[in-house]
């Protein structure tokens, strides 16, 4: 029988994957993809976690989630495409320029 | 009734303000001279008009209420005005010989760069001495104090672009600030004393009248008025603050006459006329009032011996004259010392607008000549002047036979009853009139040989130039001729019972000191004969004077040089005025500057610097250290703020 725990265990390996990625991977569109993950494993979370209450806000806090997500692609693909212009590269370590 | 009294002070004030805004803009020497003149004879005529209707007042002191100032608790402190017969006779002196040298300075004051300035700033000054007498609380007498002080100081440096004039200005400026402080210590202490009496005011009436409620006699009373005589002796130019009086000549001479010999230097005498309870409930104060004023007499008219600068010779007189009243107010003799202060306001005002225009008039022949390397104030250039210059010399010689006590002229009245009372007086002391009949002698010697250098004798002038010195246009003689004319009878006003007058001086200001004297049993006793010996003294003293320097300055005029030789070290020390300024200079100037330069090198560039610095240099360092977190490299972000998520949800799930 699959529990509520399973899929609270299934969401944090996505989001620790997510994570992972995040903090190693260099291309951009990779790190983006893998914050994808993560939002998406917290969207698990609340749709697990509503079932089990028996409560319809968590479902609905995916709908923002996914706003948000759509959202912030569009922008962050929109900001990939004038780093390209800039340095013909998404790699993030080329965009080092604010420091000291 | 008196409602009118604030247009007094109002017509200068608004004089100086248009002057000093629009003068620049006018340019027209007429238009702008004869504003200021204007103003100063409107004020004139308002002053008039109040005195004459004192005169058939039968109550003598009106206080006129403009606005309220300040409000604080049972405190109330108003724009007041205070007429009664002393400030009746300040108003008059002010702003008549005010205007004379208004209009005075119109001709001497001609094409000088910025006469529009010049004008603002002795308007300004009528505006501050005339708030000065007329205040009615100590508080608007202090403003006319420090106005009075700022107008004095922007007039000695009028030619600032001369170094000499600007110190003399800061150091009249700095010495009257000494003086100051006495006058706030004594007014604080005052304020404290009678509070605690539970009479919290600096109303001059209600002084007067609360002054019983100090112990007569007591410490209070005697520091309060120590304090206010510290501030006379500032502005008033006595024994110790008197040096920077004759520095002051640096001036143009109508603010010589104007400010340092007739108004502002009186204000000191006129301060100790208005508080006259309080420094009659302290013998001790009115013996160092008198002793000083004595000394000062004295000690001035040494210096004047051997000055060689006809208006530095003319500023010791006046430090000289000054000390006079101020022996007459110490001995109690209030009246005489206002007397002497009028008579001398004429005669010494004559005597600088003289001196002006024989200035004037070497200026003139020296210029013509192209001779620019003569000083026109120096008296050895000066001499046979008197057919040059007919009308300043009859003024000047009449006004020096006033100044020297010769009987019939006003000089003699107002000089003889201070010398009177200084000997008969209850607060007298023969020791006091000794000093002061010496004085006298004295007076009468530097006098005739200023008069002697300067219009009688060979002509010394550049040969050049001595044919082309001119008789002053008319703008300067006619306040010669009105003012010489008031130094031969101003004195009659107060003539003496003892010479068949009746004194109505003194009757007049009886209002304001009767009570004080009485009370305090002041009063001058003697008998005639004494009164007469001491009259024919010092004038047998005052005659010898005149004597001695026509012996030396016309009769043998090489003998000033045979006794200069005999003693060198005596004329060098009187030369340079007993090298009072370097000793000032030794004990308290230069002391000070050493400890203005270590408190800027030691502690200002040390300690405060330091500090300021200081933080600036951690903040700087730690900033250098923490920038290199900013790496600019996305991971680095982003692990830290993993790690500060698990810390955080770590400290809330297991903490």
């Amino acid at each position: 029988m699959i529990s509520v725990h399973h899929y609270l265990l299934l969401s944090a390996i996505l989001f620790s994957i997510g994570t992972l990625g995040v903090l190693t991977r260099k291309n951009a569109i990779v790190i983006f993809m893998c914050i994808e993950v993560m939002l998406n494993s917290v969207n698990l979370t609340f749709i697990a976690l509503s079932k089990h209450v028996g409560n319809m806000d968590g479902q609905i806090f995916v709908f923002f989630v996914m706003t948000v997500a759509a959202a912030e692609a569009a922008v962050g693909l929109a900001l990939m495409i004038a780093f390209f212009k800039n340095k013909e590269s998404i790699e993030v370590d080329d965009f080092n320029m604010l420091k000291w | 009734m008196y409602s009118n009294l604030w247009l007094i002070p109002f017509f200068p004030l608004v004089g100086s303000i248009i002057n000093g805004l629009f003068g620049k803009k006018i340019k027209n020497e007429k238009i702008i001279g004869g504003l200021a003149t204007l103003m100063m004879f409107l004020s004139f005529l308002v002053a008039t008009q109040n005195f004459l209707r004192l005169m058939g007042d039968n109550v003598k002191t009106h206080q006129v209420v403009i606005a309220s100032w300040i409000s604080v608790g049972n405190l109330q402190i108003d724009w007041g005005f205070l007429l009664d017969p002393l400030s009746a006779v300040m108003i008059m002196v002010v702003t008549g010989v005010g205007t004379l040298i208004h209009l005075y300075s119109i001709g001497y004051m001609h094409g000088e760069y910025s006469f529009y300035r010049f004008f603002c700033y002795l308007n300004l000054f009528a505006f501050a001495m005339l708030m000065l007498v007329l205040g009615g609380n100590a508080l608007v007498m202090f403003i006319g104090w420090e106005g009075v002080g700022l107008c004095s100081y922007l007039l000695i440096g009028y030619y600032f672009e001369k170094k000499s004039a600007s110190d003399a200005g800061k150091k009249a400026f700095v010495v009257n600030r000494i003086g100051d402080f006495g006058f706030l210590c004594g007014l604080f202490t005052l304020f404290w004393a009678l509070g605690s009496k539970g009479v919290w005011t600096i109303n001059f009436v209600e002084i007067a009248e609360n002054a019983h409620l100090l112990e007569t006699g007591g410490v209070v009373v005697t520091a309060v008025t120590l304090c206010f005589f510290l501030g006379a002796t500032g502005k008033s130019a006595q024994i110790p603050l008197y040096t920077w009086l004759p520095d002051a000549m640096e001036g143009p001479t109508p603010v010589s006459a104007l400010i340092h010999a007739a108004t502002m230097v009186t204000a000191g005498v006129y301060m100790i006329g208005r508080m006259n309870v309080l420094f009659a409930m302290s013998p001790t104060t009115m013996m160092t009032v008198a002793t000083v004023g004595g000394l000062t007499a004295f000690f001035a008219a040494t210096i004047g011996f051997a000055q060689n600068d006809i208006k530095r010779v003319l500023a010791y007189s006046t430090v000289s004259q000054l000390g006079y009243m101020f022996l007459a107010m110490g001995v109690g003799a209030f009246s005489a010392g206002i007397f002497h202060l009028m008579t001398h306001a004429f005669f010494k005002a004559c005597l600088f607008l003289g001196s002006g225009s024989v200035i004037h008039g070497l200026h003139h022949a020296y210029h013509h000549a192209h001779n620019h390397h003569d000083d026109p104030q120096d008296m050895r250039n000066m001499g046979g002047l008197r057919k040059k210059m007919p009308i300043t010399f009859i003024t000047f010689f009449v006004s020096t036979l006033a100044i020297c006590g010769v009987p019939l002229f006003s000089g003699f009245f107002s000089k003889d009853e201070i010398l009177w009372w200084a000997f008969g007086s209850t607060r007298g002391h023969w020791f006091l009139w000794a000093m002061g009949a010496v004085a006298a002698g004295m007076t009468a010697f530097y006098m005739f040989r200023l008069v002697f250098m300067t219009f009688f004798g060979e002509q010394k002038t550049d040969p050049k130039a001595k044919d082309h010195i001119p008789e002053s246009p008319l703008t300067i003689t006619i306040p010669l001729m009105v003012l010489g004319l008031l130094a031969v009878i101003g004195g009659y006003i107060g003539v003496p019972k003892i010479l068949g007058g009746s004194n109505r001086f003194e009757h007049w200001l009886a209002p304001v000191f009767e009570h004080t004297q009485h009370h305090f049993e002041i009063h001058a006793h003697g008998s005639h004969a004494t009164e007469y010996m001491m009259m024919g003294i010092s004038v047998g003293i005052a005659a010898f004077g005149i004597l001695l320097a026509w012996t030396m300055y016309v009769k043998n005029p090489d003998m000033p040089a045979k006794f200069t030789a005999k003693f060198p070290a005596l004329y060098k020390a009187v030369f340079n005025k007993w090298y009072i300024d370097e000793l000032y200079d030794f004990l308290f100037v230069n002391p000070c500057k050493k400890i203005g330069t270590f408190l800027w090198r030691g502690f200002d560039v040390k300690v405060v610097d330091g500090v300021v610095n200081g933080v600036a240099w951690v903040v700087k360092g730690v900033g250098s250290g923490l920038k290199y977190t900013q790496s600019g490299y996305l991971h680095n972000y982003a692990v830290a703020m993993v790690i500060g998520v698990v810390v955080i949800v770590g400290y809330y799930v297991f903490g």
